[in-house]
C-alpha cells in the first residue's frame, strides 16, 4: 500500500505537468502592433474527441486566415490572433473548470468551444457569474438563451422543422406515418416533442418513438417496434448519436428497413464526417438536413473547403459543426473591429447585427444571439455526400421554441433591457 | 406462431451476443475469481482485429478469398486476445491472485491504457507490437528441452525476443506500407463490412431473419460447445476445474496451478476476441466498443451464477428474451385485451431505456433472494 500511494502521488504530479504543457500558438508571422489571444476549448481526448477536435482545426484555420490578412485592427492597431486550445476531455465539469482556468488565469477575451449540450450546461454558470463569453458552434435543441454564449449552430427550426415538412409533404414516403428514433438524452428528446406537435399539425400521425440509452448498440427491440407500427414502410426521424447510428443503419439493412422497401430515414446528427464513417453503402437514400453542406455549389463554400484540405489534408470533409466553428471566429473578429475594443460588453452590442458572407451563404446575427441561416435538405448519395433537393430562404432562430409546448409564445431579446432571456411575444 | 417465433429469435439473437460476450469472463471472472475489468477491452482487440484482417484481405494477394475474411479473424481474434490476456496475466494479474480490489483498479488501468493504445498508435504498428508479443511468448517454449534445461537458456530466450522484435518491426512497416489506411493513428471509429454472403435476411418458415445475427448465434455455439468439450473432456480442462475448486490441493497433487492460470486466462480473454468479431458485426469499432459490453457480461455471470457455464448460457438467453419482450412491448400483442392500467405499465416500459431498468430491477430482485445466482457453485471453494 505505501508503494502504491507513492506511485499515485507520482501520476498525479506526472498527469498536473501534462496538463502544463497543453498549451498552443499563433500561426503565421507578419508585421502586427500587438497580440491578442483566444481560448479554443474543445474535447481532445475521450469520447467526443473525435468530433471536436475536427473544430479546433477549423478554428485554427480561420485564426491563420485572419492573421494572414492582417490580424484584428482595433482603434488604429492590428492584433495578431494567439491562442490557446484546452482539453475539456469529454468530461463536462472540466469543460467548466478549463472556462475558469482561461477567463481568470489567462484573461482571454472570448472562448471558442463546447459541442454536447450537456458540456454547454456546464460551462454557462461560469461564463454568466464572470460576465464573459462563450462562442458555441453546434446544431442544438435550443430552449435556451443566455447573455453570455453567441450559438451560431442551428436552432430546431432551422433544421428539424423544414425538415419534418420536407418528409410529410415532398419526399418519396409523403403523408406516411412517423417513427422517431434517438438516443436518450436531452437533444434527441425536446427535438422530437417539437417533431411530434409539428407533425399533429400537418395532420400525420406518430406511431411510436423510442431511445437507446448512450453506449447501447442494441437496436432489435427497436427494429422488431419499426416493422410493427410500420409494416409497409413510412418516415423514420433519427436523432442518434455517434456510433449508435452505425449500430442502427447496419441493423436495420439487414432487417429489410431500406428506401428500396419503402422506409426513409430523415438525420439529424449525420454530416459528410459521420457518412464516410458508417459507409455510404449502408445510407445512401436516406436524407439529412443541415445548414452547410460540402456539396453546395457557390465559390465561397468550394473556397472553405479548399482551404481546409490544404491546410490539413485531401482526405478531410467538411461539415455543418466546422462551417459554425469557421463562422464564429469571424463574426467575432467583426465586433471587435465595430466595437473598437475587445471588451465584452461592447462586443457583445457589436455583434448582434454583424453579417457575414458564410460559406453556407449570407448570416446575421441576431438579438436573441443566435444566427440566422439556410436550411438544406440533402439525399445521401453513393459518393458520401449530399444531393442537395431543396434550399429554404433564410430562416430567423427561434431560441424558444414555438411548437414545444413550454416555450410556445416566448422570446428572446438581449438588445432590449426590458425583454431579455425569455418574454412573451 | 410466426409471433412467438420472431419474439423467440429476438430474444435468442439479443442473448447470444451477451452471451458470446459473458463466456469468457464467465471463465476468468467465473472459474478464476479474477474481476478484470479489461475485458471489454480485450474485446475490443477482438473487433479491430476484424477490422484489421478486413483491410488486409482487400489486398489483390488475398483478394480471391475476400469472403472468408470474417472466418480468418474469429481465430485470428482469439490469438491476438489471448496473447493480450497471458501477457496481462503474466506481468499484473498473477501478482494479484487474492486481492481482488487492486485487481479491479489494475485492470482499469489497463483497459484505459488500451483505449488510449488504439487510439494513439497505427493499427499497422500495433498489429506489429502483437506479433512481435506472439513470437517472443511462444518461441521459447517450442525449444528442444536440451536447451530448455541448459543453463544458457536465458540467452535462447532473449535472442528469441529480439527474433520478435525484428519481425514484429518488418510486419508493422510491410502492413503500414501497403495499407494507407492503417498507417496512421486515428481516434475515429472504424467499420467493419460484412461480406456479401452475409448480408440481407434469409427466410425460415415465412419469417425474414437477418443473417448477421445469425452468424452471431452460430458463433457462439460454437464457442460453447466448444469450451466445454475443452472443460469437461481434456485434460487440462479437467486441471483447470480442479484448481478451481480446490487451488492447495491441486497443487498438492502436483497440477502446475501457475500453467493452469496461465491457460485459463489466455483462453478466457481469447473468448472475449471472437465476441469482438462479433459485436463488430453489429456496430462500429472504436477505442470504447467494449467499455459498453462490460456491465452487461458482470451482470449475466452474476446472474448466472459465478463459476457455471450453464448458469451463464440460460441468464444471457433469459435476459435476450426478456429485454425483447418488455422492450418492443411483445406482451401487449400476445394477449391485446388486457386491463387499461396494465396496458399502461408495460407501454411505459416498452422503450429500450425503461426495459434496462426493469431488467436490472427484475435482477435485483432476484439477486435478493439467490444472492448466488441461478446455479450456485457448490464446493469447499465456496465454503471457505
Amino acid at each position: 500500500m505505501r508503494i502504491s500511494r507513492r506511485i499515485l502521488a507520482g501520476l498525479a504530479t506526472a498527469s498536473l505537468a501534462v496538463t502544463a504543457t497543453s498549451c498552443g500558438g499563433g500561426g503565421t508571422s507578419g508585421s502586427f502592433d500587438d497580440t491578442v489571444t483566444v481560448g479554443i476549448l474543445h474535447s481532445l481526448s475521450g469520447t467526443m474527441a473525435i468530433s471536436e477536435s475536427t473544430l479546433v482545426d477549423t478554428e485554427k484555420m480561420a485564426i491563420e486566415e485572419i492573421n494572414a490578412a492582417g490580424g484584428v485592427k482595433v482603434g488604429g492597431k492590428s492584433y495578431k490572433i494567439e491562442y490557446i486550445v484546452e482539453d475539456g476531455a469529454s468530461d463536462w465539469p472540466t469543460f467548466a473548470e478549463k472556462s475558469k482556468k482561461l477567463i481568470d488565469q489567462d484573461g482571454v477575451p472570448v472562448v471558442f468551444g463546447g459541442w454536447t449540450s450537456a458540456s454547454r450546461k456546464a460551462m454557462l454558470p461560469v461564463y454568466e457569474s464572470k460576465d464573459a463569453f462563450l462562442y458555441y458552434p453546434i446544431q442544438y435543441e435550443a430552449q435556451e438563451c443566455s447573455n453570455n454564449i453567441f450559438y451560431t449552430g442551428a436552432t430546431p427550426n432551422q433544421q428539424s422543422e423544414p425538415a419534418t415538412d420536407f418528409m410529410y409533404k415532398r419526399s418519396p414516403a409523403a403523408g406516411g406515418d412517423f417513427f422517431l428514433v434517438g438516443s436518450d438524452y436531452v437533444f434527441p428528446r425536446t427535438s422530437n416533442t417539437i417533431t411530434k406537435a409539428q407533425v399533429k399539425q400537418l395532420g400525420g400521425k406518430v406511431v411510436g418513438e423510442d431511445y437507446l440509452p448512450l453506449g447501447n448498440t442494441e437496436v432489435a427491440p427497436i427494429i422488431s417496434k419499426i416493422k410493427k407500427a410500420l409494416p409497409d414502410g413510412g418516415i423514420i426521424i433519427n436523432t442518434l448519436n455517434g456510433d449508435q447510428n452505425v449500430a442502427f443503419f447496419k441493423q436495420i439493412q439487414d432487417a429489410g428497413i431500406t428506401p428500396s422497401s419503402g422506409y426513409y430515414v430523415m438525420n439529424y446528427s449525420i454530416a459528410e464526417e459521420e457518412i464516410s464513417t458508417i459507409g455510404p453503402e449502408f445510407l445512401e437514400g436516406h436524407y439529412g438536413a443541415w445548414n452547410y453542406m460540402m456539396s453546395i455549389d457557390t465559390p465561397a463554400s468550394k473556397k472553405f473547403a479548399a482551404s481546409f484540405k490544404k491546410r490539413w489534408g485531401a482526405d478531410r470533409v467538411v461539415a455543418d459543426p466546422q462551417e459554425s466553428a469557421y463562422n464564429m471566429v469571424y463574426l467575432w473578429k467583426q465586433a471587435v473591429e465595430d466595437a473598437g475594443t475587445f471588451d465584452d460588453n461592447a462586443v457583445r452590442e457589436a455583434l448582434v447585427g454583424q453579417k457575414f458572407d458564410a460559406p453556407q451563404g449570407p448570416v446575421e446575427v441576431m438579438p436573441n444571439h443566435h444566427l440566422s441561416q439556410t436550411v438544406r435538405i440533402g439525399e445521401i448519395n453513393a459518393e458520401g455526400g449530399f444531393t442537395i433537393l431543396e434550399e429554404t430562404g433564410v430562416v430567423l432562430p427561434q431560441a424558444w421554441n414555438q411548437k414545444h409546448p413550454s416555450s410556445k409564445g416566448f422570446a428572446c431579446d438581449w438588445t432590449d433591457p426590458s425583454k431579455g432571456e425569455k418574454y412573451k411575444l | 406462431m410466426e409471433l412467438l417465433l420472431d419474439s423467440l429469435f429476438n430474444g435468442v439473437a439479443i442473448g447470444s451476443v451477451l452471451l458470446v460476450a459473458a463466456l469468457g469472463l464467465a471463465i476468468v471472472f467465473g472459474l478464476m475469481g479474477v474481476i478484470n475489468l479489461a475485458h471489454g477491452e480485450l474485446m475490443m482487440l477482438g473487433a479491430y482485429t476484424t477490422y484489421v484482417t478486413q483491410l488486409i484481405f482487400k489486398l489483390p494477394i488475398l483478394k480471391p478469398f475476400y469472403n472468408s475474411y470474417i472466418i480468418v479473424s474469429i481465430f485470428l481474434a482469439f490469438i491476438v486476445s489471448g496473447v493480450v490476456g497471458i501477457l496481462l496475466e503474466k506481468t499484473i494479474i498473477r501478482k494479484l491472485y487474492g486481492s481482488p480490489l487492486e485487481t479491479l483498479l489494475a485492470t482499469w488501468g489497463v483497459s484505459l491504457i488500451l483505449q488510449q493504445f488504439v487510439r494513439s498508435v497505427p493499427l499497422a504498428y500495433g498489429t506489429g507490437l502483437v506479433i512481435s508479443l506472439l513470437i517472443g511468448l511462444f518461441l521459447p517454449t517450442t525449444f528442444p528441452s536440451k536447451i530448455k534445461e541448459s543453463i544458457n537458456f536465458k540467452y535462447f530466450k532473449f535472442s528469441s525476443w529480439i527474433f520478435a522484435a525484428l519481425t514484429g518491426v518488418l510486419t508493422g512497416s510491410l502492413i503500414s506500407s501497403s495499407v494507407s489506411k492503417l498507417s496512421r493513428a486515428s481516434a475515429r471509429n472504424v467499420d467493419v463490412t460484412a461480406p456479401s454472403w452475409m448480408r440481407g435476411q434469409v427466410e425460415i418458415i415465412g419469417t425474414a431473419f437477418p443473417k448477421t445475427r445469425l452468424m452471431i448465434i452460430v458463433i457462439t455455439l460454437i464457442s460453447v460447445i466448444a469450451i466445454t468439450l475443452f472443460l469437461n473432456q481434456s485434460a487440462w480442462g479437467m486441471r483447470i476445474r480442479a484448481v478451481t475448486q480446490n487451488r492447495q490441493m491441486s497443487d498438492c497433487l502436483g497440477i502446475s496451478t501457475e500453467k493452469v492460470d496461465i491457460i485459463t486466462f489466455g483462453i478466457g480473454s481469447g473468448l472475449a476476441g471472437v465476441a469482438g468479431v462479433a459485436v463488430s458485426l453489429l456496430g462500429s469499432v472504436g477505442p470504447n466498443v467494449g467499455g459498453n459490453y462490460i456491465v452487461g457480461c458482470f451482470m449475466v455471470v452474476v446472474l448466472g451464477g459465478v463459476g457455471n457455464l450453464l448458469g451463464t448460457v440460460l441468464a444471457s438467453f433469459g435476459i435476450g428474451i426478456m429485454t425483447d419482450l418488455i422492450g418492443a412491448g411483445r406482451l401487449l400483442s400476445i394477449w391485446p385485451d388486457m386491463p387499461l392500467p396494465l396496458t399502461n405499465t408495460i407501454n411505459f416500459f416498452a422503450t429500450t431505456s425503461m426495459a434496462r431498468v426493469m431488467i436490472f430491477a427484475l435482477i435485483v430482485i432476484f439477486l435478493q433472494f439467490k444472492p448466488t445466482g441461478l446455479f450456485p457453485q457448490k464446493g469447499r471453494m465456496v465454503e471457505n
